[in-house]
């Protein structure tokens, strides 16, 4: 049987239901929109000087035992290039545009989510949230096969899934996802990117055999790999266990409280449900916008473990569902 | 001769925003920028969201839906997922009264 998850044929169809939107007084929306260089270059700029500090303290410790405490700390921040990938290609961070540009090409490299294509492939899934055959980006499919989502914990399954599809691109092929939503005038510059990241992938590999060393992959493309559990753990908690094919971000999308160290490395992106109504709001005005809203929203799970104790059950439940295909 | 339309007084439009016109069947987004307004189409060109629940810095506006950017000036889409420029109109403002000459 052919995939349903999958695009199908009207994939790219307008669709005219209508969304639930909350009420947010206007002057309040447009001062939570403003973007802020200040707070983006102190919060991306920690970011990159952890991930210098412990990308160091690895390399020096290369060889001995001490390496792996800090390649695993290296690993995590890496990985979390995804949820900062995900931000930039929002444009929300940073009012200065070069810099968010420049940002995200780099984030998305470090993910492996080559910027062109998942721009679209993202815009996508904000017009069509959850919508099976339209959405290109629903994590968790049914029935859930609890296999391939942990092998995910390592990347090993969308990691493998991305680079082929990076390989196919830079081919000249887009693939069938992508000829939905990536308009013809654009393809060249998916195409160009993904030949960009296979000239890098091969340098890396020459630098391996030239040194003799696996320390250029332990740095470069690996860590979204080994570091890369936390980053599914937390983009499991968007949507997973919640339904399909509904007009209404409270229904398909979860918002859970958490720490200020999850938070940093998520981005605040745990405000999901915050951050589909209203995109252009940058991850430091979340926390604000989850109280403006919140008395329209469910209540949030108190932290990552409560909204895990909703999640499992209702994976392990739809490891016998049946997908259904909406029709707009 | 040029026919200009009425659209609000200059103080119903905030410094750096931008507000919703409809007339005709026909939906406008209206701006206003340090003391100059404009005028576009008020869809955007993408998905044919309102732009006045955008946000507006400096000269560009931004789409509510994906983020997608036009020059308020001359309606240019300013890179993805806009790939199709914004009709603009010509707009000023007399006896404090925005007005806007409609397509
Ligand atoms: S609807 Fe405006 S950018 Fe998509």
């Amino acid at each position: 049987m052919s995939n349903p998850y999958a695009l199908r044929g009207d994939a790219d169809a307008a669709d005219s239901t209508p969304w639930f939107s909350p009420s947010i007084d206007r002057k309040l929306l447009k001062q939570l929109m403003q973007r802020n260089d200040r707070h983006s270059l102190w919060n991306y700029g920690l970011w990159l000087a952890l991930l210098l500090a412990s990308g160091t303290a690895g390399v020096l410790a290369w060889g001995t035992w001490w390496c792996l405490p800090a390649f695993a700390v290296y690993g995590i921040l890496y990985a979390s290039a995804d949820h900062r990938a995900h931000e930039l290609s929002h444009g929300t961070p940073f009012k200065t545009r070069w810099l968010n540009e420049a940002l995200y090409q780099l984030a998305g490299f470090m993910t492996l989510h080559e910027g062109h294509y998942w721009r679209w492939s993202h815009t996508r899934h904000h017009t069509h949230t959850l919508m099976v055959g339209r959405d290109a980006e629903i994590a968790v499919h049914q029935p859930v096969r609890l296999g391939g989502l942990l092998l995910d914990l390592f990347f090993l399954k969308s990691g493998a899934a991305q680079i082929a599809n990076i390989l196919r691109h830079a081919c000249g092929q887009i693939t069938p996802d992508g000829l939905h939503f990536i308009p013809e005038a654009e393809r060249p510059k998916v195409i160009r990117a993904s030949r960009i990241y296979v000239a890098i992938f091969l340098a890396l590999l020459a630098a391996c055999v030239l040194l003799h060393s696996l320390l250029p992959l332990v740095l470069l493309v690996g860590p979204r790999f080994y570091g890369g559990a936390l980053t599914q753990v937390f983009n499991l908690t968007q949507h997973a266990g919640l339904d399909e094919n509904v007009h209404d971000h409270r229904a398909s999308t979860r918002t859970f409280h958490t720490n200020p160290v999850f938070r940093f490395l998520y981005a605040n992106m745990n405000y999901h449900v915050e951050h589909h109504m209203f995109p252009m709001v940058p991850y430091h005005a979340l926390p604000q916008l989850h109280a403006a809203i919140q008395s329209q929203c469910p209540a949030p799970a108190p932290s990552l473990w409560a909204a895990w104790r909703d999640i499992l059950p209702a994976l392990l439940r739809q490891r016998r569902a049946a997908v259904a295909v909406v029709s707009v | 001769m040029a026919h200009w339309t009425e659209v609000c007084a200059l103080d119903d439009i905030d410094n750096e925003d931008v507000m919703r016109f409809d007339h005709n069947n026909h939906t406008y987004a209206v701006y206003r920028l340090n003391g100059k307004v404009y005028a576009t189409d008020g869809l955007c060109t993408h998905e044919k969201v309102h732009l006045a629940d955008g946000l507006v810095m400096e000269h560009v506006v931004e789409c509510p839906k994906h983020n997608g950017r036009f020059d308020i000036r001359d309606g240019r889409a300013l890179g993805a997922p806009v790939c199709v420029h914004l009709k603009t109109y010509p707009a000023k403002v007399e006896g404090g009264q925005v007005l806007v000459q409609l397509g």
